[in-house]
């Protein structure tokens, strides 16, 4: 410290800056504030963005919003409607009747589950609960065929009303097949991708069998 | 008797030197050692070492623990752990399970497909599908068979499901768990040279269990005589991929309880195919005309009187 005992600060070194701090910085959160608006907004903007997913199911294309902002309300109201349409079948039989609501529940969200956790062991990419979301999505075909099966078996339950829930089960079968498969496979390695959609088609096949067998009792 | 000079220690020369100038001399090279290819990533095998790894097998089980100490080092509780059972390919699941249908005599399904990488994803899924193939194809048999009757109503039978999936999945998984706790238990009185570890087993199982779901497929089919031939083909298949597994970890034990072993599988896989058939598969019943009443027994009535 010998050497600095003769420095001194000369006036000619400007000397620069705020002394004073700012207050409160303006994030981006802050302008998003959902506190202060009124409910019917808070509402309307998670309605619409679960029905432009459903726009998205109708038309497959690949867009990343399904994945990116993912929930689950839209696969929780299709399941409860498709559980509660498969009710009312063969309601007198202890045994052999159509599968119950919770059956139903377990199948549709066990199997997202099950089919999730195959795709992740297997190397894929995507994270749970955005697959979670392109499953539960996808069933919306299925649940517009049992709609349209009920409504056929309203008219008559012959041969030609099971030809024709036939042809619509299988339309639609293949349809959220193709969906969730154009959504799902860009996020598996590339010599997985049959061990990835396989279970997916056994899913929908058996949520499509269940469906062509209701007969209302 | 050494001579002095032989005692004093002598500095040697380099070894190229010393090579140079006596170019005949024997040499010992030590290298590092060449890493052990893992069996993993060779996919193709020489077609002769097959024989030797069937006979001996020393030599893969070796490498075998090797390998399979390299592989799976994650904790259990990690994710890893479980991606390390499904560490396979499209092709190779598709190998394993033309490997399973035909079964080629001779060649042990474990050392040829299996090749210390046993993975998860064949038993599950192919259980899986063996679940909603029987039940369905039970449905539809039972649908065909009671068509034309005016009492017969159709019913999904969704309760067998549940139960198909019970028998299947506890098949699938307590059978390979029992076997290799008893291999086990008689590898330590009986030196063998095979042993499979519990996953190869649930693999092997698994893998087994496919040639079920075409059969299944084709039980639909309403003729008694039909069904239990296509049973037997299957039966035939399936067993002997069983047998031709586990024969070389059992034959060099005791006579008799190696072929009580070989035929305990053989009887619980045919226990589960005819218990399937009977409880899912309606008994496709002839129809036979309501019965006459005899016109003599009518007569001899007439005539007594």
């Amino acid at each position: 410290f010998a050497g600095l005992a003769d420095v001194s600060i000369s006036e000619d070194i400007p000397v620069e800056g705020e002394i004073t701090v700012p207050v409160g910085s303006h994030s981006p959160d802050e302008d998003f504030s959902t506190l202060d608006e009124p409910v019917r907004d808070t509402i309307m903007r998670d309605l619409k963005a679960v029905g432009k997913k459903f726009v998205h199911v109708m038309y497959p294309k690949k867009s990343s919003a399904l994945l990116r902002d993912w929930d689950l309300w839209g696969p929780l109201v299709l399941c409860v409607s498709l559980a509660l349409m498969l009710q009312g079948g063969s309601a007198d039989s202890k045994d052999d009747g159509g599968p119950q609501f919770a059956e139903v529940f377990v199948i549709i969200w066990f199997g997202a589950v099950v089919i999730t956790l195959n795709s992740k062991l297997l190397g894929g990419t995507i994270s749970f609960f955005q697959s979670l979301c392109v499953l539960g999505y996808c069933v919306m075909p299925l649940t517009v065929a049992m709609l349209v099966c009920r409504l056929v078996l309203l008219a008559g339950s012959g041969t030609v009303s099971f030809i024709i829930r036939l042809i619509v089960v299988i339309a639609m079968f293949a349809w959220s097949t193709l969906a969730s498969t154009a959504f799902l496979a860009d996020s598996q390695p590339p010599n997985r991708k049959a061990l990835v959609v396989y279970p997916i088609f056994l899913f929908y096949f058996v949520i499509s069998w269940m469906i062509l067998t209701f007969t209302p009792q | 008797m050494a001579a002095v000079d032989d005692l004093k220690f002598q500095e040697f020369d380099v070894a190229a030197n010393l090579l140079a100038a006596n170019p005949d001399a024997t040499t010992i090279s030590i290298d590092e050692p060449t890493e052990i290819p893992k069996s993993q990533h060779s996919r193709l095998q020489e077609p002769g070492r097959e024989e030797d790894d069937e006979l001996l097998g020393t030599d893969d089980s070796d490498k075998t623990e090797l390998l399979a100490g390299q592989k799976k080092s994650a904790p259990f509780w990690t994710f890893e752990y479980y991606q390390t059972f499904f560490d396979v390919d499209t092709y190779q699941v598709l190998d394993r399970i033309k490997g399973s249908v035909f079964p080629v005599p001779g060649k042990n399904f474990v050392r040829l497909y299996i090749r210390s990488n046993p993975d998860l994803y064949g038993p599950f899924w192919i259980c899986a599908t063996l679940v909603f193939t029987i039940a369905v194809s039970g449905n539809l048999s039972n649908f065909f068979i009671h068509l034309g009757k005016p009492t017969y109503h159709y019913v999904p039978e969704f309760r067998k499901v549940s139960i198909a999936a019970t028998t299947i999945y506890a098949y699938a998984w307590l059978v390979p768990l029992a076997l290799w706790g008893f291999l086990m238990w008689r590898n330590s009185k009986v030196m063998n040279i095979v042993s499979y570890s519990f996953l190869e087993i649930v693999c092997v199982y698994g893998y087994s269990l496919f040639i079920y779901i075409p059969t299944a497929i084709l039980w639909i089919i309403p003729e008694k005589v039909v069904r239990w031939v296509l049973m037997m083909f299957s039966l035939c298949l399936s067993g002997s991929v069983l047998v031709m597994t586990f024969w070389p970890a059992v034959r060099d034990d005791n006579r008799r309880i190696a072929l009580a072993t070989v035929g305990t599988i053989v009887v619980l896989h045919a226990l589960l195919a005819v218990g399937c058939l009977a409880y899912f598969f309606d008994a496709p019943e002839l129809d036979f005309p309501a019965p006459l009443i005899p016109a003599h027994n009518i007569s001899t009535v007439i005539t007594k009187s």
